[in-house]
């Protein structure tokens, strides 16, 4: 049987991201900014989508396919952002996506040279999903300036796949689509390590994710909408009333509009 | 009761660090979207930051952050609470 579009929200694919999706697997780069993500792109589509040393290269989506085992995937290059917490248009861009698009793998691009400050992110998407790939690239330059990486303790440490890649030449790109190919067929079984906040947030957590769940049902993760009320992000609200409910809070599901309901007592 | 009185001897505002000067962030002032914003940047308590140089006008100032070089006016860069590091 395995996984079809339909298990995993291809209408809001179709409809909203403009992706045609028959029996493909959907694949999201992400990555903080000039980490090399275009490039990753164009080593595993073969297509020139131009590369640059500039921030805010990519701001609108960029997208390709390739084919892995007989199977097609199609890869959607998002823009680079330091953050899924939604500040700018790129941000807003790139969490819509991986929220609500679904795709059935995001690989989260890093750079070997600053990993520390990548981490962020990748923790950010893990919270989001579990079906995540972290590619290490640029190891080239990194070991030019003497960092090593022990891809095997940051497996170990993330509970997602780590590969280290040369997208630039082409190393470790044939291992990263193998690790994508099993994450997306579920023959690796991934346990994202999710972040535990202090016991003040997470009983406010506690509290929220039934109710969120009862107006979601199941659509998204409960616990990953109730971090962002308490940050007090309501872009989320908007765009839950976007895609989820197709921009129409009228059909009964006026829960969306009346932000009280969302926050309830706590 | 001025700003002053809540800081330790050795404490500055990034805004005052000196050109070529190696800081360690204490803590930031700033709060909400702002304080979240620097936080995904990399300013947490315990970072190292250089002071790389001015812009032709003198802000804003660029920083070495972790690896990248990130530029902040000084609206931001007086949030932020550091200690020159010998």
């Amino acid at each position: 049987m395995g996984l079809t579009c339909e298990s995993v929200g291809v209408n809001i694919l179709k409809e909203k991201f403009n992706l045609q999706c028959n029996n493909e697997l959907v694949i999201a780069l992400a990555g903080n900014p000039n980490v090399g993500k275009s490039t990753v792109f164009n080593a595993l589509t073969g297509l020139k989508q131009h590369t640059g040393n500039w921030p805010g290269k990519t701001v609108a989506n960029a997208r390709g396919c390739y084919i892995y085992k007989d199977r097609r995937f199609v890869l959607m290059d998002l823009p680079g952002t330091y953050s899924l917490l939604a500040h700018s248009v790129e941000e807003q861009v790139a969490r819509d996506f991986i929220c609500f698009a679904r795709p059935h793998v995001t690989i989260v691009v890093t750079d070997a040279t600053c990993l520390e400050r990548n981490l962020n992110l990748v923790l950010q998407v893990m919270e989001l999903t579990d079906n995540v790939v972290v590619c290490v690239n640029l190891m080239d330059e990194a070991k030019r300036k003497g960092i090593s990486i022990n891809i095997n303790a940051l497996e170990k440490e993330l509970g997602v796949p780590v590969v280290a890649t040369v997208a630039r030449k082409g190393q470790g790109l044939e291992e990263l689509m193998k690790r994508v190919y099993n994450v997306a067929t579920r023959i690796e079984k991934m346990k994202a390590k999710k972040i535990i906040y202090s016991e003040e947030v997470e009983k406010v957590v506690a509290k929220l994710v039934p109710r969120i769940d009862r107006i979601l049902k199941g659509k998204m993760d409960p616990r990953w909408v109730a971090l962002r009320l308490i940050d007090g992000d309501d872009s989320i609200l908007d765009s839950i009333k976007e895609y989820i409910y197709d921009g129409k809070s009228s059909s009964g599901k006026s829960e969306v509009k009346n932000k009280n309901e969302w926050y309830g007592e706590v | 009761m001025g700003l002053e009185t809540k800081y330790n001897k050795d404490e500055i505002l990034l805004s005052n660090a000196p050109i070529g000067s190696r800081l360690q962030v204490v803590r930031l002032v700033s709060k909400g979207l702002v304080r979240r914003r620097m936080m995904d940047l990399g300013l947490v308590p315990n970072t190292l930051i250089e002071v790389m140089r001015k812009s032709p006008l003198g802000d804003p100032t660029l920083y070495n952050i972790k690896g990248a070089l990130i530029a902040l006016r000084e609206e931001e860069s007086k949030l932020i609470v550091v200690r020159e590091i010998m």
